[in-house]
C-alpha cells in the first residue's frame, strides 16, 4: 500500500507526518531544527528520500539542510567538520551571494535600495536530477545548485527583468514560487511579491515578465504595468503545463497560454484575496483556494475556515466545510502551505498559522486535522511513496 | 587554546556540547578566533558574520572578561585571560525579537 509523507515547515521547526494510504492514522516526527524558522521542505521527485530544507533565523542567518533517508537524519551538504576530499570550501551550502553588481530595486519611499539576501523561501528540486535544486530567496532572486546543495549560484538573468522596478510587499520581496515545466526542462515560472510572474524558456539564462492581464489598481496606476503585481502563488497541473492558476493579492486568475496573458476567474468566491492555490492531482480543471477576508485582516470571512473548490477551472466555486471550523476561526493559510497527494481519491492538505494541519482523503469533501497545535505553519508539501 | 562559548543554536548546528577550543596564532585577535572557529566548524560560516563582508551579524554579540567587544575592530587583541584560557570568549545571540 502507498504511504504518505507530509513535510511541514513552521516558525519553530520542521515536522514530518506519515500515514499509510488510508490517511486516517498519522505519526508525527519532530520538531526537527527546533526553534528555527523552517520556511520550506521539499523532496526530490526522483529520489523521494532526498529532502531539502530551508532553515533560517533572524540571529544566525540561512542554513540549508539535506536528508537522504526521508527526514530521519539531516546534514548540511557542505558543512561537515571533516576536510573536504575534493578541496571544496566547506560551509558553502549556506552561502547565497548575488552575482556581479548587487544592483538596486524600488524601495517603499520611491528611492532605489540595494539587494540584500535575507533567507530562502522556497526549494524546488529538479524533476529529473536529485542533485539539482532551485532556491527562491528574499530579496528576490533565484539560485541553483547542481551538487546536492553544496554550493549555490544565482541565475542573475531574473533580476535583469526590470528588477529595478520591483518593490517589497509587507512580507518582503521574495521569490516564493517556482514551477518547473514537466514537458520542457528549459521553461521555469517564478512568482515574486511584489513584482509578478516571470518566465524563462532557456533554463534560467533570460527571463521576461508574464503579467499581462493582471490588474492592481490600488498599487499600480498603469493598467498595463509589466511588473509590480503582488502575485501570491501560481499552480500548474503536470499534464497541462500551458495552463496556470494564480492567487493574487486580490483576484484569482488563469492563463491558458503559459503566462502570456491572464484572465480573472474569481467568480462567486466570498473574497478573492488569499494566499495558496493548488490543482487536483488527477483533474486538471479542479482547483482549490482558501479565501481570506482582506489584506487588512488576514483571516477567513465570518470566522469560517472554508476551502473553495472549482471543478470548472475557475469562476464556479463551491465551499468545502465538512470537518473544518465554522465559527470563531481566525487563522490564515500561507502561500506555500497547501499541497496535494497522488492517490485516488486525491488527498488535499493545508496548514494554518494556528498550527493545525488539515487533510482531506476525498478531494476536499471532508477534512480532519492531523495535528492541532504545531507552531505557526509556513509550508506544507506532500510526498506519495510506494 | 582559546575557549569559546557558543549560543545554544550554534552548538546544535556544530554538534558540540559545552565550550569549544580553538588554536589561534599570536597575536590572538577576534578575527583570529572567528577564522579558527569557522575552519574547525565550517557549518558556522555565515551564522556569526556575513559570508562576504565578514561583518558581525546584527543580533550576534561578542563578550570577553565581562566586556562587550561587539563593536571593536576585528583586529582587536583578546584580553590576556582569554589568550591564556582562564576566561572564555563568548559568542552571544542578542536578546532581541520574540
Amino acid at each position: 500500500m502507498s504511504k504518505i509523507r507530509v513535510l511541514v515547515g513552521t516558525k519553530k521547526g520542521a515536522f514530518i507526518l506519515t500515514s499509510d494510504g488510508k490517511r486516517k492514522q498519522w505519526e508525527v516526527s519532530g520538531p526537527h531544527f527546533a526553534g528555527w524558522e523552517i520556511y520550506h521542505l521539499k523532496g526530490s521527485p526522483t529520489e523521494p528520500n532526498r529532502i531539502y530544507a530551508s532553515q533560517t533565523s533572524g540571529w544566525f542567518g540561512q542554513i540549508v539542510q539535506r536528508s537522504d533517508d526521508g527526514g530521519k537524519t539531516w546534514d548540511t551538504p557542505g558543512g561537515g567538520a571533516a576536510p573536504s576530499p575534493d578541496g571544496m570550501p566547506r560551509g558553502e551550502s549556506n552561502k547565497f551571494v548575488y552575482e556581479g553588481e548587487v544592483g538596486k530595486h524600488l524601495w517603499y519611499d520611491g528611492t532605489q535600495h540595494p539587494w540584500e539576501f535575507k533567507r530562502v523561501w522556497h526549494m524546488e528540486p529538479s524533476l529529473t536530477d536529485p542533485d539539482t535544486v532551485y532556491a527562491g530567496v528574499e530579496d528576490a532572486a533565484i539560485f541553483k545548485t547542481t551538487n546536492g546543495g553544496k554550493t549555490w549560484q544565482e541565475l542573475p538573468g531574473l533580476r535583469n527583468a526590470k528588477g529595478n522596478l520591483w518593490q517589497p510587499g509587507a512580507g518582503g520581496m521574495a521569490v516564493h514560487t517556482i514551477v518547473l515545466d514537466p514537458k520542457n526542462e528549459k521553461r521555469i515560472f517564478v512568482a515574486i511579491s511584489a513584482a509578478g510572474v516571470f518566465r524563462t524558456d532557456d533554463g534560467g539564462q533570460t527571463w521576461r515578465p508574464a503579467n499581462k492581464g493582471l490588474k492592481s489598481p490600488y498599487a499600480l496606476p498603469d493598467p498595463d504595468a509589466e511588473v509590480g503585481h503582488c502575485v501570491h502563488r501560481i499552480a500548474m497541473h503536470r499534464s497541462r503545463p500551458g495552463v496556470l492558476f494564480m492567487q493574487k493579492h486580490w483576484d484569482v486568475m488563469r492563463s491558458d497560454n503559459a503566462g502570456e496573458s491572464w484572465q480573472e476567474v474569481s467568480g462567486n468566491l466570498p473574497s478573492d484575496f488569499g494566499f495558496p492555490i493548488d490543482v487536483h492531482f488527477h483533474e486538471p480543471e479542479t482547483v482549490y483556494v482558501v479565501p481570506i477576508k482582506s489584506d487588512s485582516e488576514h483571516y477567513p470571512p465570518d470566522g469560517k475556515l472554508r476551502v473553495y473548490r472549482s471543478k470548472t477551472g475557475g469562476n464556479e466555486w463551491e465551499p468545502l466545510t465538512k470537518g473544518l471550523p465554522q465559527k470563531d476561526c481566525y487563522v490564515n493559510v500561507l502561500r506555500d502551505a497547501m499541497a496535494v497527494d497522488a492517490l485516488e481519491p486525491c488527498g488535499i492538505y493545508f496548514g494554518t498559522t494556528g498550527g493545525q494541519v488539515y487533510a482531506s482523503a476525498d478531494s476536499g469533501d471532508s477534512w480532519d486535522a492531523i495535528v492541532h497545535d504545531l507552531p505557526s505553519v509556513l509550508s506544507v508539501e506532500v510526498q506519495t511513496l510506494p | 587554546m582559546i575557549r569559546v562559548v557558543l549560543p545554544f543554536h550554534l552548538r546544535t548546528l556544530a554538534r558540540v556540547d559545552g565550550e569549544v577550543q580553538v588554536e589561534v596564532g599570536s597575536p590572538a585577535t577576534m578575527r583570529g578566533v572567528l577564522d579558527a572557529l569557522e575552519t574547525r566548524y565550517p557549518v558556522l560560516r555565515g551564522t556569526i558574520r556575513d559570508h562576504v563582508t565578514l561583518r558581525r551579524r546584527p543580533f550576534i554579540r561578542f563578550f570577553a572578561c565581562e566586556e562587550d567587544m561587539s563593536n571593536e575592530p576585528p583586529e582587536t587583541k583578546l584580553p590576556e585571560a582569554v589568550v591564556k584560557g582562564t576566561e572564555p570568549f563568548l559568542v552571544v545571540g542578542a536578546m532581541a525579537g520574540g
